[in-house]
């Protein structure tokens, strides 16, 4: 199944959640939406489920105007960020319930029913838990009957909003393990929510960046990591460090220091300037494209991050590796052994 | 896109149920009262005045207005002791007299009145002893105020409790660690959180102090001009079919307990700007 | 300063350092010196004790003091039967009613979001606020011999004022609010998420509605009609109104508790006033446990 996304918008009031997306999935891709809290990514996921309506704009499932069907018909599974397992029924139930509330033409028999559940619950190796209630699993339990649940109704597309948002460290990391290897073996177009990189960059196949109800990058998580296509991607995935400069004539200036970085092709003008922490080659002075004093070094297992105070009147962090130590009081000069430079402030 | 002109609600039969909703409402409570309200309008400003300005009139209104406030009062202080003494102290009991709290409201306003009547007659369990005392509390004001109180004590309490409960410890804590007194942390500390809800607990007492009937009638005396409150003195306007005279003071009490309403809703959005949340 | 001196003077005993640290225990942060402490709880128990407990064992002393076979005699007169049958009559039906109004409303008002809704709920209040008195007048004016539809009612022969729908529609319009506010709040609270799940799992709405709402809300549900049974059982004021009072057909029984009263039938007055007083007493009990079950059932999917 593919989904298309055309130029939607959807406004809360004068906020503008999705502010003209335009999105293509491939059938049996897993894709992550990625983004800060605010950017638009669990809207695009709601209207996608049938669970929001855009004010404009048009989603279609293989082709089919998808807008022209509720929630009900869409045949969607959505697994919500807090679950929403129903309370009062057993995790056998809570599984069943897509089951049971078919038409009576095409409902199947109660036997297929359970043997189709106890599938289920295989698959996401609960099966010991049929008999509970929700209020006795923990988190990540929760998590994976929410998912059973989801499949249960032969979904043609899987929807997950945060889906280990609410887990701690150790389970969420078992969970996308578990995830990644579930979509290998069932391969249902599958779109997942997250607000934590390495979330994305980890499970999916392709990551859309997204940001103020607009999408900033497509690409695979390779892509986004190592040539992000706008400042804020560059910003907001991995470690940066961010500088403002100025492009005057083919020489690129910080505060009133020229750096020796080349300048060729650039728009003169204030743009921004960001290098990964971990690429900021360390020498001695007058060797690089950076001057700047260690201020401060603290060790983290095997790099040190050190604050340098910039001869230009910035003070970054950087990591380097501990082959060299670093003191603070040291006078240092620094090469970015990778760097973008983005137009604008 | 059609579909989107007819921006859809996710869960079904919101147009339906609102439908219903807003029917049902007008039928059983807006057209009566909009009927109220007409039927006022049938009088010339002057007769409503004269029916107002009457002696037999104003006295009840005063009674009924005078006493529920005074009445409010008392059940503002003891509501906020025993608020206290539920919440704060472990005592014998406790939850049975929490439970206890709740009787005037459950308890059918008729029976109240016929028990409170036949505990403070003269010959009644503390009626004699007060009678001895030269105090007469049935068939005087006395006993109207003292039905007032029994039907108003939940009011002060169920408000005030669970935001005395809210509370967060820690702010007495730095209070005394600031130095304060015990005294100084209620008066400046905690009072001031629970304003809104003491002053919202006194405004139900009394709006359902005003308009009672019940619990009241029995022991009031219904002397006119002394121990008549208002609400009675609507029904004897009806039942001497003197519409006009009804409806005018009934309109003149249902004014004050929208306005009543109104403060309380005010209340209630001033507490919540008011209250950091946790 | 001298106070000061001696303290830390006799901080070398023992005995004194004991002392010391139990005042200093007793001075906890957050409450009072021991006798403040007893006189409020004293204040507290004497007031509720006057002014509510003494009246409900005053009503089932009265209604046995001349003996538990006149308190039965009292019961089975025919005019106390018929008062007891038309109250259970009145309270089935507006309980009904209400019950159908405040499912219905608290999903519409629980479950979406629409401009004036603050507004809606206390129009959906406004019977809390209004005496009961007038509550009846209302319908007076609308039904009475002189009212709106009076001419029109008694060309069709329909009675509706001093006859049970008269009373009925009273005690519906006193006890409107109390399923519905029951409801609300619990429902606002539970969110749509479920009913969302089961949407996009395929259900219906009658579906959503009857294997996912009603099943998470029933201690709520149950809540509200009990106050509001408890209330339409009880009501006087307005029922009193509109009722008429003829003795044997539109008396219920607080309307009865008055008029035996007023006769000096003590025994009989305070024998129907025993029977509203145990219904308060039961409603009571039941409200507490079901307000327990209430506190249990929060939201397990928020944590």
């Amino acid at each position: 199944m593919t989904i298309e996304v055309k130029n939607l918008v959807k406004k809360f009031g004068s906020f503008a959640a999705l502010d003209g997306v335009d999105l293509k999935v491939n059938d049996g891709e897993l894709l992550a939406l990625l983004g800060p809290s605010g950017s638009g990514k669990t809207t695009l996921l709601r209207i996608i489920a049938g669970l929001d309506w855009p004010d404009s704009g048009e989603v279609a499932f293989n082709g089919e105007d998808a807008l022209a069907q509720g929630a009900r018909e869409r045949h969607v599974g959505f697994v919500f960020q807090h679950y929403a397992l129903f309370r009062h029924m057993s995790v056998f139930e809570n599984v069943a319930f897509g089951l049971r509330v078919q038409p009576r033409a095409v409902r199947k028999d109660d036997a297929t029913i359970r043997a189709r559940v106890k599938e289920l619950l295989d698959l996401v190796q609960l099966d010991w838990l049929a008999d509970r209630y929700p209020s006795q699993l923990s988190g990540g339990q929760r998590q994976r009957i929410a998912l059973a649940r989801a499949l249960a109704i032969e979904p043609r597309i899987l929807l997950l909003d945060e889906p280990f948002g609410a887990l701690d460290a150790k389970v969420r990391k078992e969970l996308r393990k578990w995830l990644r290897s579930l979509h290998h073996e069932i391969h249902v177009t599958s779109i997942f929510v997250t607000h934590d990189q390495e979330e994305a960059l980890e499970v999916a196949n392709r990551v859309v960046v997204m940001d103020k109800g607009r999408i900033e990058q497509i690409g695979s998580p390779d892509d986004v990591y190592e040539t992000p296509a706008t400042a804020f991607v560059h910003g907001f995935i991995g470690e940066s460090i961010e500088l403002p400069i100025q492009v005057e004539g083919g020489v690129i200036r910080l505060g009133d220091r020229p750096l020796r970085l080349v300048a060729d092709e650039l728009a003169p003008g204030a743009s921004k300037l960001f290098v990964r922490r971990h690429d900021m080659l360390v020498g001695p002075p007058g060797s690089g494209a950076f001057e700047g004093a260690v201020q401060h070094v603290r060790n983290f297992g095997p790099v040190q991050r050190a604050e340098v105070a910039l001869s230009g009147g910035e003070t970054i962090e950087i990591d380097a590796p501990r082959d060299r130590e670093l003191r603070a009081g040291d006078t240092i000069s620094l090469e970015p052994r990778r760097y973008r430079i983005f137009a604008g402030t | 896109m059609s579909a989107i002109a007819a921006r859809r609600r996710t869960l079904p039969g919101f147009g339906l149920t609102m439908g219903l909703t807003l029917t049902w409402l007008s039928v059983i409570i807006l057209i009566p009262l909009a009927g109220l309200f007409l039927k006022s309008l049938e009088l010339s400003p002057e007769q409503f005045w004269n029916i107002l300005s009457s002696r037999r009139t104003l006295n009840a209104l005063r009674v009924s207005f005078g006493l529920a406030f005074a009445a409010a009062c008392v059940n503002l202080v003891m509501g906020s002791i025993i608020v206290w003494a539920l919440v704060r102290y472990r005592f014998p009991g406790r939850r049975l007299f929490d439970a206890i709290v709740d009787v005037p409201f459950a308890l059918p306003t008729a029976v109240a009145g016929v028990a409170l009547t036949s505990l403070f007659a003269e010959k009644g369990w503390l009626g004699a002893p007060l009678a001895a005392l030269g105090i007469k509390v049935a068939f005087t004001p006395l006993g109207i105020f003292v039905a007032m109180i029994f039907i108003g004590i939940p009011f002060v309490v169920r408000t005030v409790q669970p935001v005395l409960q809210d509370l967060d410890p820690e702010i007495e804590e730095a209070a005394g660690s600031l130095g304060a007194s015990r005294w100084q942390t209620i008066i400046r500390v905690i009072l001031p959180s629970l304003a809104p809800a003491l002053l919202t607990g006194l405004a139900l007492a009394f709006a359902r102090a005003v308009g009672e009937y019940g619990s009241v009638i029995f022991i009031a005396g219904n002397l006119p001009n002394v121990s008549e409150i208002a609400p009675l003195l609507i029904v004897i306007r009806l039942s001497e079919f003197r519409y006009a005279d009804a409806t005018a003071i009934a309109v003149v009490m249902l004014i004050v307990s929208f306005v009543v309403i109104f403060a309380v809703n005010r209340l209630q959005r001033w507490a919540q700007n008011r209250v950091p949340v946790h | 300063m001298t106070m000061q001196i001696a303290d830390s003077v006799s901080l070398s005993s023992p005995e004194a350092k004991a002392r010391a640290h139990a005042a200093a225990a007793r001075n906890n942060l957050r409450t009072e010196p021991k006798a403040v402490r007893i006189a409020i709880i004293t204040l507290a128990i004497l007031f509720l004790s006057v002014f509510v407990v003494l009246p409900l064992v005053l009503v089932f002393a009265q209604a046995f003091s001349k003996g538990i076979l006149a308190y039965f005699d009292a019961l089975a007169e025919p005019e106390a039967l018929a008062a007891i049958k038309l109250t259970l009559l009145v309270a089935a039906i507006s309980v009904v009613l209400n019950l159908v109004f405040g499912l219905v409303a608290a999903w519409a008002i629980a479950k979406f979001e629409f401009r004036g809704k603050t507004f809606l709920i206390t129009l959906i209040d406004l019977p809390f606020s209004v005496s009961p008195v007038i509550s009846g007048l209302v319908f007076v004016l609308l039904f009475g011999a002189q009212g709106y539809f009076g001419g029109w009612l008694r060309d069709h022969d329909i009675q509706i004022l001093f006859a049970v729908p008269g009373i009925a529609l009273a005690t519906t319009f006193v006890t409107f609010p109390f399923v519905a506010r029951a409801l609300i709040p619990l429902m606002q609270e539970q969110g749509t998420q479920e009913e969302e799940a089961a949407i996009s799992l395929g259900a219906s709405g009658l579906q959503t509605f009857f294997r996912v709402t009603l099943p998470n809300i029933k201690w709520g549900v149950l809540y509200g009609v009990l106050l509001c049974n408890a209330r339409a059982m009880g009501e006087f004021g307005a029922v009193s109104v509109v009722s008429g009072h003829i003795r044997g057909e539109t008396n219920t029984m607080p309307l009865l508790v008055e008029i035996l009263y007023n006769e000096y039938q003590f025994v009989a007055a305070f024998a129907i006033a025993s029977l509203l007083a145990m219904l308060a007493l039961i409603t009571l009990i039941a409200k507490t446990i079901l307000e327990r079950h209430l506190d249990e059932g929060h939201d397990v999917n928020d944590h």
